[in-house]
């Protein structure tokens, strides 16, 4: 038996050769390229993430978290709280109409309507905050409360509104048509058989409008930025301090002091947007869960 | 049997009972109509206070149009003291640092996409696909903050200067400067906030991709990449450009961040690694201290300016994205 002949190989036929061998080796690259890429977006967050939890956990303390400025966020904590509620009394109701009336009533005007609020969605904060200084600022001459809370409002509609169209359209139509047999009348069976299994959906799309505009900072430099935050001020009519515009305003003034303020300032704000992302995500597979068959 | 049911009732019911059904059915019809009416004010509200947004701006614009004119947008001195403005400055960088963030951002994004939609499997990609949605969620304050105490000084000493030995010959890569301030690294910044928004959308328009025509080509003997490249990509590419428009939206209005990191140059210069400006950032920088009425106008101008690219570029993505597919294409 000659002993340079290959043994015989079953496998033979299916080992890649030649070009086989390369068009496997590109899918490997490309798929090797595609992963990376995902760890490069989740490396991008925790380095982040890290970064603030690592420079903002010592500046926090009872003092920092409640004092007045210079040394701590306590109003500023209290103003953007204001702001966002103000914001969510606004956007809240208005958002939920326009979804209702997008899947009940809609017919040819749901398109344009769907476009607005898309392009309302992609709209640059700063021009948000640019449009209610000339609405509301300059006629009254002074920046206050109100006019951030409607500028932050302006930007959580969108988001209010396709989220719960969203969940409005996964309400079955058998439970609208059961209404609809026993003879209630339109507007009771929106009440009172859409909208409340539609709830947690509703619940979900609010939580990510609060988180989004918790963070927003360009409108609030514009239109609640004049107030340092040595002590709490609640008065819709002036500017309130918040927590946002603080971060801005010692990220610009190049004090290392005033950086470590940032980083805790920055610290609590993820803290609590990350928190309500969360929040929603378990809101909102728990109310998916629910509706479905 | 409950009396709820306004159904009509038998002919022996009295009158008494007659006059409530009316009574319900009148107080129903008013009651649809209420609830038309409300929900038509809402949606009103929303559009009016778009068409509205770019009245006003554009109306408290006048005076830097009548002004500067269109070659407002060609001009580039900006000194505030001797009422002389122009956007060239401005506009060179908003559309310079968004192209290179859409540039880096958008293969890395559609990458993720592929990756969250047809490699990762689903215990993984339950976990990342919220992770990489969670960037997102970062306020640009504080990126923008991370960006400038942490970000740009590692930037300037160590990509920049690589940058500039390798490719120094490419004039958009000169010498870095002092501080980390620079057009790059906005750019580096809004990458970093483009990324998640088209990953989501492109994840969910792979996703969409129809499972036979992949394993069709999977049975011709297609490799995966064979199928992303041959199959997945051509059918999604509306949606994918439609994704990258909204993404570069996004990146072309990002005031704060912007701001923080790109250090308000006055200048346009070749080098990415000199300092620069854009429209939404000199707005946030300079609105609330405007010296003069002009100075505000030219603002105003300038957000004008940034709502007309803005608009340009969403309209564009929604318009490619419906002819698409309209469904698919929520944007969150």
């Amino acid at each position: 038996m000659n002993v340079d002949e290959p043994a015989f190989d079953p496998a033979a036929p299916l080992t890649p050769t030649g070009n086989l061998r390369r068009r496997r080796a590109v899918s490997r690259v490309a798929e090797s390229g595609a992963t990376f890429a995902a760890v490069l977006a989740v490396a991008m967050l925790a380095i982040v993430v890290y970064s603030v939890v690592a420079e903002g956990a010592s500046a926090l303390s009872l003092d920092f978290l409640l004092g007045g400025a210079p040394d701590g966020i306590g109003p500023a904590l209290v103003g953007t709280v204001e702001l966002v509620l103000m914001a969510t009394l606004i956007a809240l109701p208005i958002g939920v109409l326009v979804a209702i009336f997008l899947v009940e009533f809609g017919g040819r005007l749901a398109t344009p309507i769907r476009l607005a609020l898309d392009v309302m969605n992609g709209y640059p904060s700063i021009i948000v905050g640019v449009f209610i200084f000339a609405l509301i600022v300059e006629p009254m001459s002074s920046q206050s409360a109100i006019a951030a809370s409607v500028a932050l409002a302006m930007i959580m509609v969108s988001v209010v509104a396709r989220g719960t169209e969203e969940v409005l359209r996964l309400v079955p139509d058998s439970m609208r048509e059961a209404a609809d047999a026993l003879g209630v009348s339109r507007w009771r069976s929106v009440l009172t058989v859409v909208l409340p299994s539609a709830m947690g959906g509703i619940a979900t799309a609010t939580i990510l409008g609060v988180a989004r505009a918790a963070g927003e900072t360009a409108p609030l430099i514009l239109l609640s930025s004049n107030n340092p935050g040595v002590s709490v001020s609640l008065n819709p009519f002036e500017a309130v301090p918040n927590i946002p515009g603080t971060i801005y305003r010692l990220s610009e003034e190049a004090n290392p002091e005033g950086f470590t303020r940032a980083w805790g300032a920055g610290f609590v704000l993820l803290a609590l947007i990350m928190l309500a992302n969360a929040g929603a995500r378990v809101l909102l597979a728990r109310s998916r869960r629910k509706m479905a068959p | 049997m409950s009396t709820a049911a306004s159904s009509p009732l038998p002919r022996s019911a009295g009158p008494a009972a007659r006059r409530r059904r009316d009574w319900r059915r009148s107080f129903d019809r008013f009651g649809d109509g209420a609830l038309y009416a409300i929900c038509a004010l809402a949606a009103l509200i929303a559009v009016g206070a778009l068409a509205l947004s770019a009245y006003e701006i554009v109306d408290h614009a006048r005076p830097a149009i009548a002004k500067f004119g269109l070659g407002f947008l060609f001009h580039t001195e900006w000194l505030p003291n001797f009422g002389v403005f122009g956007a060239g400055v401005l506009l060179y960088g908003t559309l310079v640092s968004s192209f290179f963030a859409l540039l880096i951002g958008a293969p890395i994004a559609i990458s993720i996409g592929l990756y969250l939609s047809l490699l990762a499997p689903k215990g993984v990609r339950g976990v990342v696909s919220p992770l990489v949605e969670m960037l997102a969620a970062i306020p640009s304050v504080i990126l923008g903050f991370w960006g400038i105490v942490l970000l740009a000084p590692f930037v300037q000493k160590h990509v920049e200067p690589f940058l500039h030995d390798h490719f120094g010959f490419i004039p958009l890569f000169g010498p870095p400067q002092t501080t980390g301030a620079s057009i790059f690294t906005a750019s580096l910044i809004l990458t970093i906030m483009l990324i998640p928004i088209v990953a989501s959308i492109s994840r969910d328009l792979f996703l969409a991709v129809p499972r036979d025509v992949q394993d069709g080509a999977s049975a011709l003997g297609a490799t995966r990449w064979e199928v992303v490249r041959g199959v997945v990509l051509p059918t999604a590419a509306p949606g994918v450009i439609a994704a990258s428009l909204l993404g570069l939206g996004r990146a072309l209005g990002e005031a704060i961040a912007v701001s923080q990191v790109i250090g308000a140059g006055e200048k346009i210069n070749t080098s990415l690694f000199e300092t620069g400006d854009t429209l939404a950032a000199r707005i946030a920088n300079q609105f609330p201290g405007a010296i003069t009425g002009m100075h505000k106008a030219s603002l105003y101008y300038c957000a004008a300016i940034l709502l007309a690219i803005g608009l340009a570029s969403n309209l564009c993505a929604q318009w490619i994205g419906r002819r698409f597919d309209y469904r698919r294409m929520a944007t969150r």
